[in-house]
């Protein structure tokens, strides 16, 4: 029987992306010959200089998109500057599954680097699509128990005093299809991949309480989306009060649309869902408003005939992003064991990284910058004896938290528990070199 | 004493092929050797001179209680957007809906994704399933699928939840008397309001759903316990 909640996030078969494929695709268009690059450059751009080039490069038709590799490319002058730097075309890095309306669609952790999310692979999780707004008729409506209610456009909330921060935001589902239904071929993006960090610039939502006059008695804030499902949550006034932003810019440039263009709520270490996108409206008021996706949806349940709800903070989690399927170690010797790890409540204090299923643990390095509610990268340099291996990472968090076993969190939470899914993940290593996930 | 810069370069033999061109060569990088060291030396005075302080320094203006921004919502913004109903009624709007018209606004309207019956099409979830008696098992199997009937804690979450976002082709269509009446067809159909019942404001707050004493607080705090 199909699982009946369009909240569950499906396994999908991970997209292809061996380097094999990729090193066929260099061959091909090594092939096409390194004559004249900087003429089909011009052709692909529209230049006036191209029409003799066009008639002169039979393969553009083939590999439009992808300039041509010189054989040495000292010998021959390069690109000219573009309108966007865009990736080396050798790096194709992909949001997986994507075409959905509802469902999710997950950050490649497996391709990334250092702590930043690049904004177009930051995870996706919408509740009935991609909003369109446009930034000139955005209004942000904050309301209910305040002296001065009142409505800002994006200007106005530019012209606030600015704060830029470093939080990871993680869907509280994720890491859902890796606990039910776990398989050998899950990459990193499959099993954890809807979680991402950014830095975020916009304007702390106390300020915008203090410009409005909150009353006493505003215990809750309800925030509400400008999305085809209106999404709403509460959210509690003394996380409003703390580090709650209103931003409206990651990395660097407005907001990406499937992030919440112009504007979204940002929690910074809460679950992703209550970050609203497209944010539209905060009310403040003195009880929680029980809406659909605190309640039926975003609640825990737990054996012993429970639910727990309001459960906000992402604990501490830690994924081994390499090596990790698909990736293939070429043979015995020295590698590193890189991953993420991060916590809704602080820092990450250490990662301890095991190589033998978790008898011995030794302490991985954490790569900077560490910050609060903010993935953190880790390394521990391992060297591996081309012998069948089990590799695992846990993190600990400053307020002394240690992300559990997995038979420690079956036992607790159950089975059929639905959400923030944080037990300790590992990866098999088969003497020939391929590693699977192993639950 | 500077290494010339003649060291870096490979001096070919007199007579070697490439002779004749490493004497230009070889001038032109002693030229572009002594114009880095002349405008070095420019630099060095430029940022003498930037270094002393101009200009007076003052205090930056204290942040005001206020910036005066944004301006006053008007009365048909709010009431276009304050669309949210609490389990108290607040935000419940005037109006009421029956049974008899549930079925029919819900054959119209919900029937195609959630099925004739409520039982949930392909990824449209299930809403009609009576609780299970004494038992609350979801936390032991992710296959029984949770309710309106065996789930949902508060009743007031249906209004606001079909109101604002259902039908999910076309949300927010439904007027209050048609969402009323849904409410009042999926409440009967899960066994807890009796098919005579009409739903409104008033009687929709008191509507006690059978899961909603399952539901705890978060008690995970962080620290060594795992909850």
């Amino acid at each position: 029987m199909i699982e009946k909640a369009p909240d569950d996030e499906p396994y999908v078969s991970p997209p292809v992306s061996r380097r094999s494929v990729l090193g066929a695709a260099i061959a091909v268009l090594g092939g096409a010959g390194s004559a004249s690059v900087a003429k089909q450059v011009f052709a692909q751009q529209g230049s006036p200089l191209n029409q003799p080039a066009g008639r002169a490069a039979p393969a553009a038709g083939a590999v439009s998109a992808k300039p041509s590799v010189p054989a040495d490319a000292t010998k021959v002058p390069g690109l000219p500057s573009a309108s966007l730097g865009d990736r080396s075309q050798f790096e194709v890095p992909t949001l997986a599954p994507t075409g959905v309306v509802t469902g999710p669609s997950f950050t490649p952790l497996q391709d990334l680097a250092g702590t930043i999310t690049p904004s177009d692979l930051h995870f996706q999780r919408h509740h009935n699509g991609i909003a369109v707004i446009d930034p000139e008729k955005y209004e942000l409506l904050l309301h209910g128990m305040a002296a001065r209610p009142r409505v800002f456009s994006l200007e106005d909330l530019k012209r606030f005093p600015a704060v830029t921060r470093t939080h990871f935001i993680e869907c509280s589902g994720n890491g859902r299809a890796a606990y039910r239904a776990p398989k050998p071929e899950m990459t990193p993006q499959i099993v954890d991949g809807l979680t991402s960090n950014c830095e975020w610039t916009g304007v702390p939502v106390r300020t915008l309480l203090k410009e409005v006059g909150a009353e006493k008695k505003a215990s809750w804030v309800l925030a509400e989306g400008g999305d085809a499902a209106v999404l709403s949550r509460s959210v509690p006034m003394e996380k409003m009060l703390d580090d709650a932003l209103v931003v409206y810019a990651q990395n660097g440039e407005p907001l990406r649309p499937p992030n919440g263009y112009p504007v979204r709520l940002l929690l910074p270490g809460y679950e992703g869902n209550m970050c609203i996108k497209w944010l539209r409206r905060l009310e403040l008021v003195d009880q929680p408003n029980m809406s659909r996706d605190e309640t039926s949806k975003y609640t825990d349940p737990l054996p012993g005939g429970r639910a727990r709800q309001f459960s906000f903070v992402m604990d501490a989690k830690s994924i081994i992003t390499s090596p990790a399927y698909p990736a293939r170690l070429s043979g015995a010797g020295w590698w590193p064991i890189r991953g993420l790890a991060w916590t809704g409540r602080g820092k990450i204090t250490r990662v301890d990284v095991s190589t033998d299923g978790g008898r011995t643990w030794a302490e991985a390095e954490l790569i900077g910058p560490v910050l609060p509610m903010a993935h953190t990268r880790f390394q521990l340099m391992w060297k591996w004896d081309a012998r069948p291996a089990t590799i695992m990472s846990r993190a600990h968090d400053e307020t002394g938290y240690v992300q559990p076993a997995l038979e420690t969190y079956r036992e607790v939470r159950g089975r059929g528990t639905d959400y923030h899914f944080n037990s300790i993940r590992s990866w098999k290593v088969q003497p020939d070199g391929n590693v699977f996930f192993g639950g | 004493m500077r290494p010339s810069i003649e060291r870096f370069i490979r001096r070919p033999r007199l007579g070697a092929p490439g002779y004749r061109a490493a004497i230009p060569l070889t001038v032109f990088a002693s030229l572009l050797w002594l114009g880095c060291r002349a405008g070095d030396d420019q630099s060095v005075k430029r940022q003498e001179a930037g270094n002393a302080e101009q200009g007076i320094m003052v205090k930056a203006p204290a942040p005001p209680p206020t910036f005066g921004l944004g301006r006053e919502p008007s009365g048909s913004m709010l009431a276009a957007r304050d669309i949210d109903a609490n389990p108290a009624g607040i935000g419940l709007p005037p109006g009421s809906g029956s049974y008899s018209e549930g079925v029919r606004v819900y054959a119209e309207k919900c029937a195609a994704c959630h099925g004739a019956r409520g039982e949930g099409v392909a990824i449209y979830p299930q809403l009609i399933g009576a609780a299970h008696a004494d038992s609350f098992p979801f936390g032991n199997d992710p296959k029984i699928p949770k309710t309106i009937g065996n789930y949902w804690p508060y009743a007031t979450t249906l209004y606001d939840y079909i109101h604002r976002a259902m039908p999910y082709g076309a949300p927010g269509s439904l007027r209050p008397g048609e969402v009323y009446s849904v409410v009042a067809y999926l409440l009967a159909e899960n066994q807890i309001i009796p098919r005579s019942a009409v739903i409104d404001a008033k009687s929709l707050p008191k509507v006690k759903m059978p899961a909603q004493p399952r539901f705890v607080p978060d008690d995970r705090k962080g620290g060594a316990s795992f909850r």
